[in-house]
């Protein structure tokens, strides 16, 4: 211990780091915990408010709690629904990528584009592709005599808000996926064809267990982006018809800047936070788990 | 059970090959017996890994018929072959267990589930993995994955040959010879063709019947472990196998007699005149080259390499490199020596191949 060296101009190194992490991170966390046990009346006028906003929030039969839980259901339907198409829409996909050749640039390049588009961009995109006079999408659909209307029919705002999300992100699901099945060293399909395995069978045993920690983190990525959907159902939909794609972000922000009910808001900034983290946490290690459970 | 014809089989990975340049694999004729061991040996590069691929069906030959007995097989898919292949890295399915690792190909090919269970313990009890059955395939060792690779091809009944593409490769140097020579018995044991892919000449020679010499593509002798020892039928299989390998001396050959620079060296045999546009070399083992204090042809000693067992002298013949043999009684070697050549295996190569003489 003793013959390590010791030089106090350690610390010009690691303050930095700390510096940044504390004006990035920690500073305004515990602003928001400070709001959120806290009331306000007019500017700047706050009184200690304990944990009632969290009672509160927690409990269905008071008016937020209500608007809380439905936001909360939708939210995780939207997230669900969403990892369901995807991950099996961008594997699939990505098992029909070329293997060699030119063109598997060229496909990567256009598989990839809408995730280069900025939110806002995309939410603007569709909010026009999906109106039922000028919008390609809604004209057609209206066309051939469906009820389609995001801002009026939930179902339609629903099909929308879900379709723009898979069109948006499949892709990265898909280059996830194809990193993964490249790192396939072709032994394996040789060895299944010698062994006489049908093509199902080589999915099956060889390709989607090679996949599985490519798809932990595909699925993990996913799942905190969608339950943290907010620009897309804004510019499209608004969080309507009613509050059929009122999610937990647009009620957060309703509630903060639109009411500026400062502690309700970081009350409920904090529970979303720690569902996220929560689920996350529970599904990694699981996943883990399971692995290291399969070695012994 | 069955004997493979290569017929003018030749590769080119290129659409349109022109030169033999562009051929990975020059043509090939050569028939693989039933029950042998054989081994392809050659550097990386040489066609070993594509000629192994050809026969397994993974590699569509260019040109030439690949017959299985008497059935044409050139253009049969992998899995209507009866072939195994064991690669250079244990292929293994990761979520089975050892036992469904070796049951996969007999279900793939709807085989009635109590016959599969006695394959699998049959092979099992050969292999010695009767004790990993019930366990997960991959996290066992790399020497057990390759057991079970291997497995899985001689679960079915139906294998008349057994592919080895460098299997050794990944396995600790401890455990090479403890597989190697699970290897041989399975081989004893079942009477089926293998075929063994290595650049490691050690793995060739104690693992073959007979052995394959490949170089660029083409096969430049075929034979016994002893035949590419004592009479290697190019200048490549002389240097290639060998540990040193083979000492190759330019030189003119007249009768019993070989002139390299101003020493003259004695032939085993005699030899006809050669062509004077003809590069003719001599070449002798390092085994046959003795280093001597006094009598025999005057070198210049480099180096000595003390190797335990053997000590081996770098030495110069008029000019030329060549290794020789250090006798266990001389202890002091000075600068300059001599070395006396054993005539017996004095070969003669013209233009790398080589030269039958006439017993003088």
């Amino acid at each position: 211990m003793n013959d390590k060296p010791w030089n106090n101009r350690a610390w010009f190194f690691v303050l930095p780091v700390l510096a940044f992490v504390l004006f990035s991170s920690i500073v305004p966390m515990m602003t928001v915990v400070n709001y959120s046990i806290q009331d306000s009346m007019g500017v700047n006028n706050f009184f200690w408010n304990g944990d009632a906003w969290f009672r509160e929030l927690l409990d269905p039969s008071t008016e937020i709690g209500a608007r809380f839980a439905g936001a909360l259901v939708r939210t995780f339907a939207f997230s669900l629904t969403c990892l369901a198409i995807e991950l099996p829409l961008g594997i699939a996909i990505a098992l029909c990528l070329p293997r060699r050749g030119w063109s598997i640039g060229a496909s990567l390049v256009l598989i990839a584009l809408p995730m280069l588009i900025p939110w806002n961009v995309v939410g603007t995109i569709w909010q026009i592709f999906t109106r039922a006079d000028i919008g390609l999408f809604g004209a057609v659909l209206t066309g051939i005599g469906l009820p389609y209307n995001v801002t009026q029919d939930p179902v339609s705002a629903w099909v929308t808000i879900v379709v723009i999300d898979v069109w948006h992100w499949t892709p990265l699901v898909i280059l996830l996926s194809y990193a993964g099945l490249r790192a396939i060293p072709d032994a394996f399909y040789q060895a299944a064809r010698i062994d006489g395995a049908s093509r199902w069978a080589v999915f099956i045993k060889i390709e989607l267990p090679k996949l599985q920690k490519v798809l932990v983190i595909a699925t993990l990525l996913r799942f905190m982006q969608t339950f943290m959907i907010y620009t897309e159902p804004v510019v499209v939909t608004g969080g309507g018809p009613g509050n059929a794609t009122t999610f937990l972000s647009i009620d957060l922000v309703k509630i903060a800047i639109g009411q500026v009910d400062l502690g309700k808001a970081a009350a409920m900034s904090l529970v979303y936070n720690l569902i996220i983290i929560t689920v996350c946490w529970v599904f990694y290690t699981v996943m883990t788990q399971l692995e290291r459970r399969r070695d012994a | 059970m069955a004997r493979i014809t290569l017929d003018g089989i030749a590769h080119a990975y290129a659409r349109n090959p022109q030169s033999p340049q562009d051929y990975a694999l020059q043509p090939l004729h050569h028939v693989w017996e039933q029950g042998k061991a054989y081994a392809l040996l050659g550097p990386s590069g040489c066609g070993k890994t594509t000629l192994l691929n050809i026969i397994s069906g993974l590699v569509i030959p260019s040109e030439g018929r690949l017959l299985f007995d008497e059935r044409d097989v050139t253009r049969l898919p992998t899995e209507q072959r009866n072939i195994a292949q064991v690669f250079q890295f244990p292929v293994i399915y990761d979520t089975m267990t050892v036992a469904e690792n070796l049951a996969f190909p007999l279900r793939n090919r709807k085989v009635r589930r109590p016959q599969i269970a006695a394959r699998v313990a049959d092979i099992a009890a050969m292999l010695e993995l009767t004790p990993y059955l019930n366990r997960r395939a991959r996290g066992l060792t790399a020497d057990a994955k390759q057991k079970i690779s291997l497995g899985r091809g001689l679960v079915r009944s139906d294998v008349s040959a057994v592919l080895f593409d460098e299997p050794l490769t990944v396995i600790d140097p401890a455990l090479k010879w403890e597989l190697r020579s699970k290897l041989k018995a399975v081989h004893r044991a079942l009477d089926l063709l293998m075929i063994y892919v290595t650049h490691d000449q050690t793995e060739a020679l104690t693992f073959a019947d007979r052995v394959v010499v490949l170089n660029e593509g083409r096969a430049v002798q075929i034979g016994t472990p002893e035949e590419l020892f004592e009479r290697p039928e190019h200048t490549f299989v002389g240097y290639f196998i060998g540990s040193p390998g083979m000492n190759l001396l330019p030189a003119q050959v007249a009768g019993t007699r070989a002139q390299v620079g101003d020493c003259e060296v004695q032939l085993g045999a005699a030899y006809p005149a050669m062509p004077a546009d003809a590069r003719i070399q001599i070449g002798v083992r390092p085994d046959f080259v003795t280093l001597a204090p006094t009598r025999g042809l005057k070198v210049q000693v480099r180096r000595v390499d003390d190797l335990g067992r053997k000590r081996l002298a770098h030495v110069s013949l008029a000019g030329h490199p060549m290794v020789a043999m250090v006798p266990d009684g001389m202890a002091t070697i000075g600068a300059e020596a001599f070395v006396n050549l054993d005539a017996a295996h004095v070969l003669v190569y013209r233009d790398d191949v080589r030269v039958e003489g006439v017993a003088a």
